[in-house]
């Protein structure tokens, strides 16, 4: 038993971390609010495909790192942290098994209707209710969203039949529901991630922001609103690690576990948005401060890959047969 | 990462699992029906017979060095049991304030002759412990003690009143805090006394806590006179004037992992389980698997914080959230209990007395007010 980071993880997520901090600043995150359908910028994920992020659970005779799940769910809570916008849990967690190195930027229906990047990605990966279909982006009619956070850039799947060019990645279904398992995983990761930032940038803010003569952050009543989301963060990081062991190792309890810490980083992602929001005041609720596009990516991922019920449903009937 | 257990951790696993089956069927067998409640006189008695079989077996105190009473296991082993403890329903361990907030400063700041004095006796149940920290006007606030402990020779005068002493009134000793400088204030000048309860010069009164039973003590000293040998070793412990620095190491104990282990909360979420496969209510159902997760969240952050331990990290503020944690977790797992009950919720049985006994979880050991300033401030920055 060894319930931590392994030297090589924690070297792989801090050198993940530390690109992230020089390539993803909140201004990368911004430019992708307002980027045309089709034109989000690659640089940051071209150092991410470079450094073996895209392509970690590949197997190293197809040309990836052939690593599993305990290494990637850490650095997909440093994407998170960031709030890349790009689609990585899409491309790295669910489609790399599928795919193989080099599908390029993913998208998929798999956790929901809405694709994230989809005009963006290279390849979708569709889910007909059987199988898993792979297809160009280029190919098959999209329909934007307006979504909330902009840099979701999301669109569902347009009417009509799919171009006879999509061919099967997977017709197994166990592999579809591994496969969604680690998308829920992934995103549980992502949102962890975002939690965290959320309540470091509270913290810096409180101690900054003075009011009747003194910090914010000396009052108990914001003092609690902090503790209660790192009270929340401390045992819901854990809930999701386990949850990467028991995903890699294909283990009995790999869908509750997975389920799990979907569930708890959703009601992590929620305390943390909220105490933010209210922490910052006022200076938080304009899109002037980087706070909302944080904000908004939890509240999109709370409900991508299946939402807190839907989640609580599947321990309930794994627990409770 | 490595989230599998050894053979040999397994194998440490199946000998408790036997060993408690066996012995507590045995137990409640001799007590002749359902034993009484730990936190009256007749039940006190009847789980001292439940400790003193745990401790021939050697599992009254399974992580101290065997030479101390103990069985010299793990940390992860000492999980490994607590888990199984409870998971056989095993009963409230009456003697847990010595073995799980005294003994780990005992084994800190003790001396050899304490520790060799001091801590067999109370793993075998012969001398019972109690805390004597709060006072009337010193809970959360326990800086503020007024007792006193006055030198004279070859011992102290004691004066004051303890309140709130857990299981005092059935105790054979006291632990506690006194003001030996009586020109000092708040956390200086107090000293840490190891008190025999049966002095001249000490009143103890036992009373009813929410639950009715006599769990609770409060313990006066008039002029009781406490000679420097009356306890093997010595009765002061650590320094004359660092009381301080030792309560907060055994603070430390009370709020973190070693008072209150996962197994415990684990076992209660297992048996909340069955009474909602039994309801069928949707909602009922969505809460206990919740309650369940929030048990094994705790379970998970108590592996990471033992890898930490076992690799040599101190025990630190972290402490704070953990009791944050458990004791919200204990009042989360009884409520949907007695939401569970329905109108048997108001009959007196193991779930309402659990509920009453999970609502001083927040209170004790610090408020859990007290605990998110700790949070906020030692492990977050945030300015006093």
């Amino acid at each position: 038993m060894r319930f931590a980071l392994s030297p090589d993880q924690e070297a792989f997520r801090d050198a993940v971390a530390d690109l992230l901090g020089k390539a993803c600043p909140p201004s990368v995150v911004r430019a992708a609010w307002d980027a045309p359908a089709g034109a989000l910028d690659r640089g940051v994920w071209d150092d991410l495909a470079g450094m073996g992020v895209l392509s970690v659970l590949v197997p190293e005779d197809q040309g990836g790192l052939g690593l599993d799940e305990t290494f990637l769910v850490p650095v997909l809570e440093a994407c998170g942290r960031a709030a890349l916008p790009h689609p990585i849990v899409e491309t790295a967690m669910v489609a790399g098994p599928l795919l193989g190195a080099d599908a390029g930027m993913v998208s998929t229906d798999l956790g929901g209707p809405n694709l994230p990047c989809a005009a963006d990605a290279d390849v979708l990966l569709l889910h007909d209710g059987e199988r898993l279909l792979q297809v160009s982006s280029s190919e098959v009619a999209l329909d934007a969203l307006e979504t909330v956070d902009r840099a979701r850039r999301a669109a569902r799947l347009g009417p009509g039949p799919l171009p006879a060019s999509a061919t099967p990645a997977t017709g197994d279904l166990t592999a579809i529901d591994q496969a969604f398992d680690r998308g829920a995983l992934g995103s549980a990761a992502l949102l962890v991630g975002l939690a965290q930032a959320m309540l470091d940038q509270t913290v810096a803010y409180v101690r900054e922001r003075h009011q009747f003569g003194v910090p914010v952050g000396s009052f108990q009543a914001v003092k609690h609103h902090c503790a209660n989301v790192a009270l929340a963060l401390e045992h819901t990081r854990p809930i999701v690690w386990r949850a990467a062991w028991s995903v890699a190792h294909d283990l009995p309890t790999r869908a509750r576990d997975a389920s799990a810490a979907k569930a708890m980083a959703n009601e992590a992602a929620e305390r943390a948005g909220r105490a933010a929001l209210q922490c910052h005041g006022a200076i938080g609720y304009t899109v002037e401060a980087d706070l909302h596009l944080f904000l908004k990516r939890s509240w999109a991922l709370t409900r991508a890959w299946g939402d807190t019920a839907f989640h609580t449903d599947r321990v309930a009937d794994a627990l409770m047969p | 990462m490595d989230l599998s257990w050894s053979a040999e951790e397994e194998a440490f696993r199946a000998e408790a699992r036997a060993w408690l089956e066996a012995n507590l069927a045995d137990w409640r067998a001799g007590c002749g029906g359902e034993p009484a409640s730990g936190d009256t006189r007749e039940g006190f008695a009847q789980h001292l017979g439940w400790e003193r079989r745990l401790f021939e077996g050697g599992w009254a105190a399974v992580s101290w060095p065997v030479e101390h009473g103990g069985r010299g296991a793990s940390l992860w082993q000492w999980l490994l049991f607590e888990e199984e403890y409870y998971r056989a329903g095993c009963p409230p361990r009456v003697t847990q304030n010595g073995i799980f907030l005294l003994a780990p400063s005992i084994f800190e700041f003790g001396t050899p002759e304490q520790q060799a004095g001091i801590l067999r006796r109370m793993a075998g149940a012969e001398d019972l412990w109690c805390q004597g920290w709060s006072e009337p006007n010193a809970g959360s606030d326990l800086a503020s003690v007024r007792s006193t402990a006055r030198r004279v020779d070859g011992g102290w005068v004691l004066n004051g009143q303890k309140t709130w002493t857990t299981r005092g009134a059935f105790c054979t000793h006291l632990f506690g805090l006194f003001r030996s400088d009586p020109d000092s204030e708040r956390h200086r000048g107090l000293t840490y006394l190891l008190v025999p309860l049966d002095g001249a010069g000490i009143t103890v009164r036992g009373f009813g806590r929410l639950d009715g039973d006599e769990g609770f003590a409060e313990v006066f000293f008039d002029d009781a006179f406490l000679a420097d040998d009356a306890v093997a070793g010595g009765v002061v412990l650590g320094e004359p004037e660092q009381g301080w620095r030792v309560a907060m190491a055994t603070a430390g104990s009370e709020r973190g992992l070693t008072l209150r282990s996962p197994g415990r909360f684990l076992a209660t979420a297992e048996r909340l389980l069955e009474l909602a496969t039994a309801s069928g209510d949707r909602e009922l159902r969505r809460r206990a698997a919740t309650a369940w997760m929030h048990a094994d969240a705790y379970q998970q952050q108590t592996l990471a914080t033992v890898t930490r331990l076992a690799a040599g990290a101190k025990p630190g503020a972290e402490a704070s959230l953990t009791k944050l944690w458990w004791s919200e977790l204990d009042i989360e797992l009884h409520e949907l209990a007695l939401d569970l009950l329905g109108p048997d919720a108001e009959t007196e049985g193991p779930w309402s007395k659990g509920w009453q006994f999970a609502l001083s979880g927040p209170i004790y050991a610090g408020t859990n007010e007290i605990q998110r300033n700790i949070a906020a401030e030692r492990l977050l920055g945030l300015p006093r």
